[in-house]
C-alpha cells in the first residue's frame, strides 16, 4: 500500500485508480494511504455540480473539463450515480457524456455509485475527492444526482457548487422543496436551445430575491449551513455572494466561458472575503465530529452483546422503553460494566 | 466468499450502432449487485483500455455485433496490455462463430458468449473470476 501511495504521488494513474478502490471499499490499508496523502491534499478546486436526473450535468462536466484543460489546468471528475436499493448495483453511465475527455493525459474520470449506508456517501466520495487532491489535479468536478440529502452532503466537500436546472423540468416549488437552491453557488439553465430557458432563469431569479437579504447572505457565507462563521471581512455588502443564474448549452458549448468566469468570480469572492478559510475550517470540523461519532458508536457497540441491545429494542417497540431512556442506561454501561436495563411494566 | 461489490466495464468496440444487448447485460449485472460502467457506442481500444485503467475495474466485457470480432478483441487486449493492464480479464459477448470462439480464447479473452447465453451465465463466470480474482490478492 506504502508502495501504491509513492506511484500515486509520483503521477501514476494505475496507482490513482487503485487508491480509489481501496478508499471506496474503506480497506483498513486505505486508511492509512490516506493518513499519508493527507499532508499533500488542500490545493485543489472543488467544484460540485448537482442537479435532478438528466438536466446534463454530466455534459456540462464534460464542457468545463475542456474549458478548464484550454486554461491547461489538469481536472480530475468523479461521477456519483445511486446504487440500486433492490441489489445493491448500479449503472454508471456518465462517461457517455465525456468522450470528448479520453486520451487527454490531463484529465481522469472516476464513476462511483452511492452504495447506500447512511452517511457513507458523503465519507466515500471526500476521501476519493481528497486522493485526487492528492494526485495533484488543479481542479476537481463532483457530479451528483440532486434527490435529497445525500447531495447536500457531499456538497460539503465542494468549494464551489453549481447547481443544473433545464426549463420545463426545474419548476421552482420542486426547487425549494430539494432545498437544492440553498446550497447553489451558481445556477445553470442547461439546454438553453429549449423553449422555457429564459422563463426557468426568471423563476429562478425571483425566488433568489425572495430570500430575505440577510438569510440570502446566511447562505452564501455558510454554504447552506446553519452553524455560524466568522467572517474576516465586516462590510456587509462586500461579503454578500448573490448566486448568479446562466444559462447554457451544454452539447454545444454555448454559455461555457461564462460559467467558468462566474465560478472564477466565485472561487475570488470566497478567497477575498475569507469565507474560504473558515469553510474549510467548518468542513474539517464537521468531519472529525462524524468521524469521532463513528469510531465511538463502533467501539461502543463492540461491548455491548448484541442480545442486550435487541432486548432494549422490544422494550422499546412494546413502548415499556423510550428511546433516550434506553440511550441513558447504555451509556451508564461506560461507568458501570453491565447493562441494566429497566423498562415499564406493560 | 467476496463482499465486495465488483465492478465491471461494458463497451461496444467498432461501428455497430446496436446497444440493446449490452445494455440487457449491464441491466442483469446491476441487478446481480454488480456496478457497471456503461460507456456508450464506438469505443476505440484506447477508450476502453483507458476507462477500465481510471475505473479500476475487475472484468472487462465487449459487446460486438458487427461481426469485426476477430479484428477488434486482440486491439482492445493490445491497448490493454499496453497501459499493463494485463491481468484484467476480457469477455466477448455476440454473434461469434465457434471456430472464432476458440481462436478468441488464445488471444487473451476468458470467455466467449453467444447469443444463446442467459445473462445467469455471464453473471455466475464473472463472479467466479472475481472470487478468484480475490483469492489469489
Ligand atoms: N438540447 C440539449 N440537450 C442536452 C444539453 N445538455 C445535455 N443534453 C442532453 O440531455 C441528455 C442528458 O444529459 P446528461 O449530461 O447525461 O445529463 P445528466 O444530468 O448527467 O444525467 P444523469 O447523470 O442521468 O442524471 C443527453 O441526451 C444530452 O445529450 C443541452 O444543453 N441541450
Ligand atoms: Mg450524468
Amino acid at each position: 500500500m506504502s508502495d501504491l501511495v509513492t506511484s500515486l504521488l509520483a503521477g501514476s494513474r494505475r496507482a490513482l485508480a487503485r487508491m480509489l478502490t481501496q478508499v471506496e471499499n474503506a480497506t483498513p490499508e486505505a486508511q492509512q494511504a490516506l493518513e499519508k496523502l493527507f499532508p499533500h491534499t488542500g490545493n485543489a478546486w472543488i467544484i460540485g455540480v448537482t442537479g435532478a436526473p438528466g438536466t446534463g450535468k454530466s455534459s456540462l462536466v464534460n464542457a468545463l473539463a475542456k474549458a478548464y484543460r484550454a486554461q491547461g489546468k489538469t481536472v480530475g471528475i468523479v461521477a456519483v450515480d445511486p446504487t440500486s436499493p433492490f441489489s445493491g448495483g448500479a449503472i454508471l453511465g456518465d462517461r457517455i457524456r465525456m468522450v470528448e475527455l479520453s486520451g487527454d493525459a490531463g484529465v481522469f474520470i472516476r464513476s462511483m455509485a452511492t452504495r447506500g449506508s447512511l452517511g457513507g456517501v458523503a465519507r466515500a466520495t471526500r476521501d476519493v475527492v481528497r486522493v485526487m487532491d492528492a494526485a495533484g489535479f488543479d481542479i476537481i468536478l463532483v457530479e451528483t444526482v440532486g434527490a435529497g440529502q445525500s447531495e447536500v452532503d457531499i456538497v460539503r466537500t465542494a468549494h464551489t457548487t453549481v447547481v443544473v436546472e433545464a426549463p420545463g423540468l426545474g419548476d421552482d416549488v420542486q426547487a425549494i422543496k430539494a432545498g437544492i437552491l440553498e446550497i447553489a453557488d451558481v445556477l445553470v439553465v442547461n439546454k438553453a436551445d429549449r423553449p422555457g430557458a429564459n422563463q426557468t432563469v426568471r423563476a429562478l431569479r425571483a425566488m433568489l430575491e425572495l430570500g430575505h437579504p440577510a438569510a440570502r447572505e446566511q447562505f452564501a457565507r455558510h454554504h447552506g449551513r446553519l452553524i455560524e462563521i466568522e467572517v474576516q471581512n465586516n462590510h456587509q455588502d462586500e461579503s454578500l455572494w448573490i448566486p448568479p443564474v446562466l444559462q447554457t448549452t451544454a452539447t454545444n458549448n454555448t454559455g461555457i466561458s461564462e460559467l467558468v468566469l462566474a465560478i472564477e468570480s466565485h472561487r475570488q469572492f470566497v478567497i477575498e472575503s475569507g469565507t474560504i478559510t473558515a469553510l474549510q475550517k467548518q468542513y474539517l470540523e464537521l468531519e472529525l465530529y462524524e468521524r469521532l461519532q463513528q469510531a465511538l458508536m463502533q467501539r461502543f457497540l463492540q461491548t455491548m452483546p448484541k442480545t442486550a441491545l435487541a432486548d432494549m429494542i422490544n422494550h422499546i417497540e412494546a413502548r415499556q422503553l423510550d428511546p433516550q431512556r434506553a440511550v441513558n442506561q447504555l451509556l451508564a454501561t461506560l461507568d458501570q460494566p453491565s447493562l441494566n436495563i429497566q423498562a415499564n411494566e406493560s | 466468499m467476496t463482499v465486495r461489490t465488483a465492478r465491471v466495464l461494458i463497451a461496444k468496440p467498432g461501428l455497430d450502432g446496436h446497444d440493446r444487448g449490452a445494455k440487457v447485460i449491464a441491466r442483469a449485472l446491476r441487478d446481480a449487485g454488480m456496478e457497471v460502467i456503461y460507456t456508450g457506442l464506438r469505443q476505440t481500444p484506447e477508450m476502453i483500455a483507458e476507462a477500465a485503467l481510471q475505473e479500476d475495474v475487475d472484468v472487462v466485457g465487449l459487446s460486438i455485433l458487427s461481426g469485426a470480432h476477430m479484428t477488434l478483441v486482440p486491439r482492445v487486449r493490445e491497448a490493454m496490455n499496453k497501459v499493463e493492464l494485463n491481468d484484467v480479464p476480457i469477455l466477448v459477448g455476440g454473434i461469434i462463430p465457434d471456430e472464432d470462439r476458440d481462436t478468441l480464447l488464445t488471444l487473451g479473452v476468458v470467455g466467449v458468449f453467444g447469443p444463446g447465453t442467459t445473462t445467469d451465465e455471464i453473471r455466475d463466470f464473472i463472479h467466479t473470476l472475481v472470487v478468484k480474482k480475490d483469492t489469489n490478492e
